[in-house]
């Protein structure tokens, strides 16, 4: 076997592993987030694919943050243009090929000089991103949930990104300048308007620079894989699942709350006695106690958190120093869940291990504290809703459990036996009528 | 002023083109009252045939639906329903954002389907069709306003341009706070919130809030909530600020550029 058939099979070893290490992750998050209850986020495709399209395609919502906007849409645009560049690296990988899509001439040209810029200006974003992270003293950054992992997973992510931009560029001057030097193999092709500036770094021999440009290759391909697979483990999933995400949001008025059926049933069946419930297949539980009290959209969406904090920046409870932090909600709702889903991966069915999301997680001083004023849900660039999962907690603590804080029981006592949430008779209501 | 309801137009065989829909607040809290008051003020003046339910209103669930309480909500939801269907009411114009969230966005769903407009976006239109000109009352001209968004008007149900319309045909000087519209900062009354005592923390909600509004150095703070309205109140006695600075609803300041 000649060198470079060896090196084939080795890229093709690696990319199957990866692609399928990468599609089994895949399954897990698909099961996890379907522990959720059902709900229903189908009607009105056109609105939908809209809203995907502005949100999350269009990053509408960042821009709210100008100047954060603008180096993330480098970054983004970047990771979906040079994505393209990964499928001719996979047929070079494949076949042995090198620059298989060179043959585009002068359209190749072009593209790889617009992926240089864009190599470019992720890099410039990445850096810029983590020295704001990590010298800027920026708020949302440095929350109580912001604990080792999640300050180290987002360092990671931009130290990783910009390793790759690295490799990609030097891997282009080195090819670059052994077509200068017409090395075999090395056809000339392309333009290298951003790598061409490091030739004067880089040696001049013909096998030094081979090794380079292998390097950074293979470097280049396995870290890609290598982030593929880290994703499930990381907040940096948002990449992907910002679409379904935002396709799925939900299209009503932020003031309304969901309407419980289950308790609709109840009340129907209270008020007239010969009413018959409609067989559905109701909720063993009202409100939320732990994530599968959850819907599938809620899990989808703590899966879809990027752990920016937008949200708890602008939460009026958090800003004033209480507990409640948005975006806390959102990671112990994914952590939990995975807790959940591997436990019942492990023993085939969910048992007990004691915990909740409810007080193992999110305590009741952070639910209590919610004004469901909705600037989390209007801050956050993927339309995630931490509030919903806020009274879903409120739901079940009060209607299961009966223990709200003590004043607001006294408020539904008033509003049960009077109509209105303060002590006074409803013979009174119209009273301001009368003395005019 | 004589202010009818509902149950005297049916006993004389009349109907209202709109009915009222007071609030608790604005039945039973003094401050509301004056409110309430004005903005019957406001459909007198206009010559619109409303009326309220007087009595026979109840509180339409909104805190008991945010604190959790889904069938206290629906309760006091499907006790509503059967009142207002039964006086077959179509319009609704009401003077707390939360009613107005609740009676437009959640009485559907349980069967209760009317048209729901708060009354900020009353008095808008009523300022475009030309029956309301900001005259023969106090002028508000050149005065520094700034105006707060009520959480359930704003985020709630996107109303950032009727209030702030209402305001700008007073030639008034409208001046945003930092956080305003889509942005605006909670009062801190929301999510049953006014009715219990804060949680732990370094700074009540309102406190912060009204030093955004006093950053404006406004004359005024307007207000279209009564939750709203009792803790920048609250705020501003805090502040000291009682003397210089007026908290008012835009119902209060139509009726006074009006002259009502």
């Amino acid at each position: 076997m000649t060198p470079s058939v060896i090196s084939q099979l080795i890229f093709a070893v690696v990319f199957i592993t990866a692609v399928a290490l990468a599609a089994y992750n895949a399954r897990k998050i698909i099961q996890n987030i379907r522990l959720g209850r059902s709900e229903r986020r189908t009607d009105e495709p056109g609105r939908r694919l809209r809203t995907m399209l502005l949100v999350a395609f269009g990053q509408k919502k960042m821009f709210k943050r100008p100047f954060a906007a603008l180096l993330h849409l480098f970054v983004y645009l970047g990771f979906c243009i040079i994505n393209l560049e990964m499928l001719e690296i996979v047929i070079d990988g494949l076949f042995g090929t090198h620059r298989a899509f060179s043959g585009l001439g002068a359209f190749y040209s072009f593209l790889i000089g617009a992926f240089e810029w864009l190599a470019l200006s992720v890099l410039v974003g990445c850096i810029i991103f983590l020295a704001r992270r990590n010298l800027a003293r920026i708020r949302r950054f440095f929350g109580t949930e912001m604990t080792a992992w999640p300050r180290t997973d987002a360092n990671l992510i931009l130290t990783a990104e910009i390793l790759l931009m690295v490799a990609f560029l030097t891997m282009n001057a080195a090819d670059y300048k052994l077509q200068l030097l017409g090395a075999p193999h090395y056809t000339q092709a392309g333009a290298f308007p951003v790598s061409g500036w490091l030739l004067p770094l880089l040696p001049d021999s013909t096998s030094s620079l081979m090794g380079i440009e292998r390097f950074c290759w293979w470097f280049h391909i396995t870290g890609v894989l290598a982030f593929l697979n880290y994703l499930p483990y990381s907040k940096h999933l948002h990449i992907l699942l910002a679409f379904p995400n935002t396709y799925f949001s939900n299209l009503h008025p932020k003031g309304r709350f969901t309407n419980m059926d289950s308790v609709t049933n109840e009340v129907k069946a209270m008020l007239d006695p010969s009413y018959t419930p409609e067989a559905a297949d109701m909720p063993i539980r009202f409100g939320a106690k732990d994530i599968q009290d959850l819907t599938w959209k809620n899990l989808m969406e703590a899966y879809t958190c990027t752990e920016c904090g937008r949200c708890t920046s602008v939460c009026p409870a958090n800003i004033t120093g209480k507990l409640l932090s948005p975006r806390k909600i959102m990671m112990d709702t994914r952590d939990r869940m995975v807790e959940v889903g591997s436990a019942i991966r492990k023993n085939k069915e969910f048992k007990d291990d004691g915990k909740s999301l409810l007080d193992s997680y999110i305590t009741r001083e952070e639910i209590w504290a919610c004004t469901t004023c909705n600037a989390c849900v209007e801050a956050c660039p993927v339309n995630i809703n931490p509030l919903e999962i806020i009274v879903e907690l409120r739901r079940y603590a009060v209607m299961e459990e009966s223990k709200a804080p003590t004043s607001l029981n006294a408020m539904f006592g008033n509003v049960e036996n009077n109509g209105a949430p303060w002590k006074y008779a409803q013979a009174d209501r119209a009273n301001w009528a009368m003395d005019n | 002023m004589k202010i009818p309801t509902m149950a005297e137009l049916m006993a004389k065989g009349e109907t209202a083109d709109i009915l009222f829909w007071v609030g608790c607040a604005g039945s039973f809290d003094e401050r509301a009252q004056r409110i309430t008051r004005d903005i019957c003020k406001i459909l007198h003046h206009v010559g619109i045939k409303y009326a309220i339910l007087g009595t026979e209103e109840n509180c339409t669930g909104d805190p008991a639906k945010r604190a959790g309480n889904e069938f206290l909500f629906q309760m006091q939801a499907m006790m509503n329903i059967q009142i207002l269907d039964g006086y077959e009411v179509k319009k609704i114009v009401t003077a707390c954002p939360h009613c107005f969230n609740t009676l437009k966005n959640e009485y559907p769903d349980l069967g209760g389907h009317y048209e729901v407009i708060h009354h900020t976006q009353l008095i808008q239109q009523l300022i475009d069709e030309g029956k309301l000109k900001a005259e023969g009352g106090e002028s508000f001209k050149g005065r520094r306003i700034t105006y707060h968004d009520p959480c359930y008007l704003g985020r709630g149900n996107e109303v950032y341009e009727a209030p702030r319309k209402a305001l700008e045909s007073l030639d008034a000087q409208l001046v945003e706070m930092k956080r305003c519209r889509s942005n605006g900062l909670c009062c801190g009354a929301g999510g049953a919130q006014l009715f219990k005592e804060p949680e732990k923390g370094n700074k009540d909600i309102n406190i912060e809030r009204t030093e955004e509004a006093l950053d404006t150095q406004p004359e005024i703070i307007a207000a279209a909530c009564p939750f709203c309205m009792t803790m920048l109140r609250d705020g501003i006695k805090i502040k000291e600020k009682e003397q210089e600075v007026q908290v008012l609803d835009i119902a209060e300041i139509t009726a006074r550029a009006n002259g009502l």
